[in-house]
């Protein structure tokens, strides 16, 4: 069903499954209540079962689904920030994600520092970012301001900066979350441009969006989640078709 | 989630087999790191983070990094008058100002970096929920930034000493480089320990705060070490030297307080072998306190 090229994959996921624990307890003092009373502690939500992915290297995938099918919790465990309860998940290569731009952007630092800090935990190394950090500005059109407060900044301002930041990072897997919701029309434009520099270079890209416009242009490949499972794989067009039709 | 893990290792085990079609060089498994060591790894990301915390700490505030300097000085000030004046606590203690300043300085180094530490991890929830990175670097971190603010009391201490007239031995001065990575080894394993806990229950951070309020009476600071060992039986008494906090103190007391006075005071019996008692149970500590990190570690993202 998945036409997988020739090509190597660059992301194997293999019968993936994750749950989450939600515990109903805070602090000891619950714990132990609860322990007492013998009420349950936990309650379990199947957030993923059964997903079985090979992205090929180069290749543009859309993930699509409605709120909670799990599209954000794969993306999490493709970038290692949540763990599989079963199955395995291989990358091969350097995964940076547009997940949230700015999570590590501190207000009372300026523009410069803030770019290198989070270029640091976006994996790069001090030359790295100095060879890129004109570009990173130049795209921001952040100016002048670079060495201003970010919390002085405007939000589009912020939210450029973080993107621009994003995607310049040196990676071989980007990971798409939301995040081309950002800034104007024609910053929009210019991230889109981007990204489709990056799959021309041949970089994977696994993209998360509601924008089925959007998706349908930068992706050649559609998955469709609904409430964890997986029940489509295959071209992007009848994927945005079967979302259509499916149900949350 | 410890099947899990061995559940992973076996499959990755597997593939190593010829038979399987996938040729998995160059594969890893995401969010799979080496723990503590993998900061090494991130040492610029480290410095950026150690940057980021001295220089955004006095954001806002005229003095500064006066701050620095002016609140350990009040708090000698406070001890001074109270428990040297008020309540004479300095009889039989010479110089008691540098007794007292010296023992000060070391447990505010180890109360900053354990109660920063611990706190760590919901600190940086933002960046844990979002990205994965070495979790291990956000404590890491935290005590190396407590460890840049005890410079300024440091330097406090050295000034006063240049004053009285301070002649150390090099024996005595590496006592006190001994003494200060003892304490940061000891609060970064307390602090690994306690911020892992701190992520599900936030109970942690409240008994964090009494074991400081119990370090901070409990090593000889206000009072001399001989004081405890009257008061105690033997082996409680070993039991109290054997704390890395009270020996990393004496050390800072050897190496500070003790040349300035006559050097009749009495020491502490054997405080190299104390010390050395306290770098193996730091060391310990550390490791138990990563294993239970990275234990717990698997679950950050999803319970903060």
């Amino acid at each position: 069903m998945p036409k997988t090229s020739e090509a190597r994959p660059s992301i194997i996921i293999d019968d993936v499954a994750k749950h989450f624990t939600l515990r109903h307890t805070q602090s000891f003092k619950e714990l132990f209540i609860s322990w007492i009373q013998r009420k349950k502690l936990t309650s379990s939500f199947q957030a993923l079962d059964g997903i079985d992915v090979r992205v090929a290297e180069g290749e543009s995938v859309a993930l699509l689904g409605y709120n909670g099918s799990g599209k954000s919790t794969l993306l999490k465990l493709i970038s290692g920030v949540l763990r599989p309860d079963r199955g395995r998940i291989l990358t091969r290569g350097r995964v940076a994600g547009l997940i949230e731009v700015g999570a590590g952007f501190h207000p009372d630092l300026s523009g410069r520092d803030n770019v290198y800090l989070n270029a640091a935990i976006l994996g790069m190394s001090r030359p790295e970012i100095d060879a890129r950090f004109d570009q990173i500005v130049e795209f921001s059109e952040i100016g002048e301001f670079i060495d201003t407060e970010v919390k002085h900044y405007s939000s589009g301002m912020f939210v450029r900066l973080a993107f621009s930041v994003a995607i310049h990072t040196e990676l071989d897997i980007l990971l798409v979350d939301e995040v081309l919701a950002v800034g104007d029309a024609p910053f929009r434009e210019k991230c889109k441009t981007k990204i489709r520099e990056l799959v021309e270079q041949g970089k994977t890209m696994f993209v998360v969006s509601h924008d089925l416009g959007m998706v349908s242009e930068l992706c050649s490949r559609g998955i469709v989640i609904r409430r964890g499972k997986m029940i489509f794989d295959g071209p992007v067009d009848e994927a945005v078709a079967t979302l259509k039709e499916s149900t949350r | 989630m410890a099947s899990g893990a061995q559940g992973r290792a076996i499959t990755i085990f597997r593939v190593t087999n010829p038979a399987p079609a996938d040729d998995l060089t160059g594969f890893s498994v995401p969010g799979s790191g080496r723990g503590i060591l993998d900061v090494f790894r991130y040492r610029y990301l480290l410095r950026l983070l150690i940057r980021k915390g001295t220089q955004t700490r006095y954001h806002g505030s005229v003095l500064g990094w006066t701050w620095s300097y002016v609140k350990p000085a009040a708090q000698f000030g406070i001890f001074y008058v109270v428990m040297g004046v008020f309540l004479n606590l300095n009889r039989g203690i010479e110089n008691f100002p540098i007794y007292l300043f010296s023992g000060i300085i070391v447990v505010n180094l180890f109360n900053e970096s354990f109660s920063n530490a611990t706190k760590s991890i919901v600190n940086n929830k933002a960046l844990v929920k979002k990205i994965y990175l070495p979790r291990e670097l956000f404590p890491v971190a935290d005590v190396f930034i407590a460890f840049v603010h005890f410079l300024p009391q440091l330097v406090i201490l050295l000034t006063v000493l240049l004053f009285v007239g301070w002649a150390p031995t090099l024996v005595q001065v590496s006592g006190a480089l001994l003494a200060i990575f003892i304490v940061l080894t000891f609060a970064l394993g307390l602090g690994l320990f306690f911020g892992a806990l701190n992520v599900s229950f936030r109970d942690a951070q409240n008994l964090v705060e009494i074991i400081l309020l119990f370090a901070t009476w409990t090593a000889p600071v206000l009072y001399s070490f001989t004081l405890v060992r009257d008061k105690l039986p033997p082996w409680l008494f070993d039991l109290y030297m054997a704390n890395p906090l009270t020996v990393a103190v004496e050390l800072f007391h050897s190496a500070f307080w003790f040349p300035t006075t006559s050097e009749t005071m009495e020491r502490p019996e054997h405080l190299w072998l104390l010390a050395g008692i306290a770098v193996v149970a730091v060391a310990v500590l550390m490791v138990v306190g990563q294993f239970v990190f990275r234990k717990l570690e698997g679950r950050f993202a999803q319970d903060l």
